[in-house]
């Protein structure tokens, strides 16, 4: 190699040679080199290898989650989410944007940048009505049920409140029997059949189908069923039971003894340090430490210093020690010149 | 009117005479100038280049055929296919694993380009396309587990929307939405992949694989001075 360097085209600029941004013309030897035979063996090897894989381990298929198997399974769990749907005070009712902007403080920020904030509404979920007041009204033929509705949405906010309220604390103490839920008796209004009723309408499927967002036939929309699952606790022990809880990595796990995404460790791993560990802002600062060290990575080629890691480290010596060591073999670098075709 | 003098380009394949105003001679003209037959596939490499390193380039390009084959197979006959064929678990595992074989080439591939110092010598796009790329394929195979319609899609959604949400993507990124998040996994991040993977492997071609560092005792400061004799003339971006 000599100091000539590949950039000797274009306009007559001159800049000094950095030996993290250049490079040395190559006056050595051409070895022939079948690309296409190189992708063929490869091919053949990852399919191989893929199909291995397969027959030994096949792929995870859990079956999913439905309203209808956690309300099946744990009727008490469905009950006590389902009036904190009504009453305003579950995870996604007081999420905040992109679904409501009932909790404007729950919105994430790192000082005054807040996204999620400045993006606001665009899948707006009422969980009173949407979980709760209207999946009823599509039960037919329950006049008593169609009756407690009606009380309930024509009473004075306040109202509504106390019965919640009261409805929260009594089902805290609810059990499943006789195939019905039971509540130790209280003022509960018409909450106590509207909750009873949507135990039920779950335990049948058709809460299931009710939540689908879809105005057409065919839906393909599970934001509403999925976050009522997420707002009990079913679903989270389900995942805590599979090792998929945040606190456990769970973000690059998968069901079973599966590799999952291994390549979102980095992104995982700071939901275990502090401060993101518990802050109630760690989503968006670990979505902006990853932005930050994707950008750095894209542009290692422009930033003095991180572009010398690769030099520094001296790694290449043992990625090219064959050429290194014929250099020092023959005490020099320069070899026949290159073909005519076929050079790069 | 031609006459007998005048030389005129003819088109070899054709035998008709060729239109160097046309727009397809000249754009012909320039990927062929750019890219002539013999750089786009040669048949000989410098001989630094022999090392295992090298081979993880291909493997990613292998394992990628074979995760689009096996997508391909999954997209005919539907998202629903393989909960209830034996034959579908089969082709979904195929896919599930070329995807981890993939992404395992692709990052050793990553590291020893860097520690190649892969940018040098006018291959800076060559590496951000390298980089991009890797980080569209990590959605792609993000909305591939939302698509799976198991319990894994279900948690992975109500987990990760978190974080989507937080960012304001989820907005118009929504990922408990079943039939979005299919589509740009079958649709738009696929066809962006393969189109910066496409345009990667391009670039290699044009810039040929990075040389080694010259020999030297000790690694020198960037910015200490060197002799006139090493200046060099600059190219178009260095």
């Amino acid at each position: 190699m000599t100091r000539s360097p590949e950039t000797t085209s274009g306009p007559g600029r001159v800049r000094r040679f950095r030996p993290d941004r250049d490079v040395e013309e190559w006056h050595g030897k051409y070895l022939p080199y079948d690309l296409v035979k190189e992708f063929l063996i490869a091919l053949a090897v990852v399919v191989l290898l893929v199909v291995g894989l397969t027959v030994v381990f096949s792929s995870p298929d859990d079956q999913p989650a439905t309203l209808r198997s956690w309300s099946t399974a744990q009727p008490v769990d469905f009950a006590q989410t389902a009036i904190t749907e009504l009453d305003g005070t579950s995870g996604t009712a007081s999420y905040g944007p992109p679904y409501n902007q009932s909790n404007p403080g729950a919105t994430q920020s790192i000082g005054p940048f807040s996204p999620e904030r400045w993006f606001g509404v665009h899948h707006p979920i009422d969980t009173a009505n949407d979980y709760v007041v209207a999946p009823l009204l599509t039960v037919p033929n329950q006049p008593a049920l169609d009756a407690a509705v009606s009380v309930y949405t024509s009473a004075p906010a306040s109202q509504q409140a106390n019965w919640t309220a009261a409805y929260e604390k009594g089902v805290a103490n609810a059990t499943f029997t006789g195939g019905a839920l039971q509540v130790p008796p209280g003022s509960y209004g018409p909450v106590a059949p509207m909750i009873r009723a949507l135990t039920s309408m779950a335990q049948s499927g058709a809460l299931d189908g009710a939540l689908v967002s879809s105005r057409q036939f065919y839906g393909t929309d599970y934001t509403k069923p999925l976050l009522f699952l997420a707002d009990g606790t079913y679903l989270a022990n389900l995942g805590q039971a599979q090792h998929l809880q945040g606190s456990q990595w769970g973000m690059m796990n998968e069901t079973g003894n599966y590799p999952g995404q291994a390549w979102l460790w980095l992104y995982t791993l700071w939901y275990q340090v502090p401060p993101m560990k518990t802050s109630s802002n760690a989503d968006l600062q670990v979505w902006a430490i990853m932005m930050v060290l994707t950008l750095l990575l894209a542009l290692v080629p422009f930033i003095p210093g991180l572009r010398s890691i690769p030099r520094w480290t001296r790694v290449y010596r043992l990625i090219w020690r064959r050429h290194y060591r014929d250099l020092t073999e023959e005490g020099t670098n320069t070899g026949p010149s290159p073909p005519a075709a076929g050079q790069t | 009117m031609m006459t007998a003098n005048t030389e005129i380009a003819v088109d070899s394949a054709s035998g008709l005479p060729e239109d160097a105003d046309q727009l397809t001679a000249k754009l012909r003209h320039a990927a062929v100038a750019a890219l002539p037959p013999e750089r786009l596939m040669p048949d000989r490499q410098p001989a630094y280049v022999a090392s295992w390193i090298y081979v993880f380039g291909v493997l990613t390009l292998a394992a990628l055929a074979v995760v689009i084959a096996t997508g391909l197979v999954l997209a005919i006959f539907g998202p629903s296919w393989w909960h209830v064929s034996t034959v579908g678990l089969f082709v979904n595992s195929l896919h599930l694993w070329s995807v981890e074989v993939f992404f395992f080439a692709m990052v050793v591939h990553l590291w020893g380009k860097f520690f190649m110092a892969a940018w040098r010598g006018r291959r800076r796009a060559t590496w951000i396309t390298g980089v991009v790329s890797f980080v569209v394929s990590i959605g792609a195979a993000f909305t591939g587990y939302l698509s799976q319609q198991n319990f894994d899609s279900q948690w992975i959604a109500t987990q990760a929307k978190d974080g989507i949400n937080s960012t304001g993507a989820g907005a118009i990124f929504n990922v408990t939405n079943f039939g979005q998040m299919l589509m740009w996994h079958i649709v738009l991040l696929p066809m962006v992949v393969v189109l910066l993977v496409a345009g990667h492997v391009l670039l290699v071609r044009l810039r040929g694989v990075v040389p080694p560092f010259a020999p030297s005792k000790s690694p020198a400061p960037e910015s200490d001075p060197v002799p006139s004799a090493e200046e060099i003339p600059t190219g178009d971006g260095g």
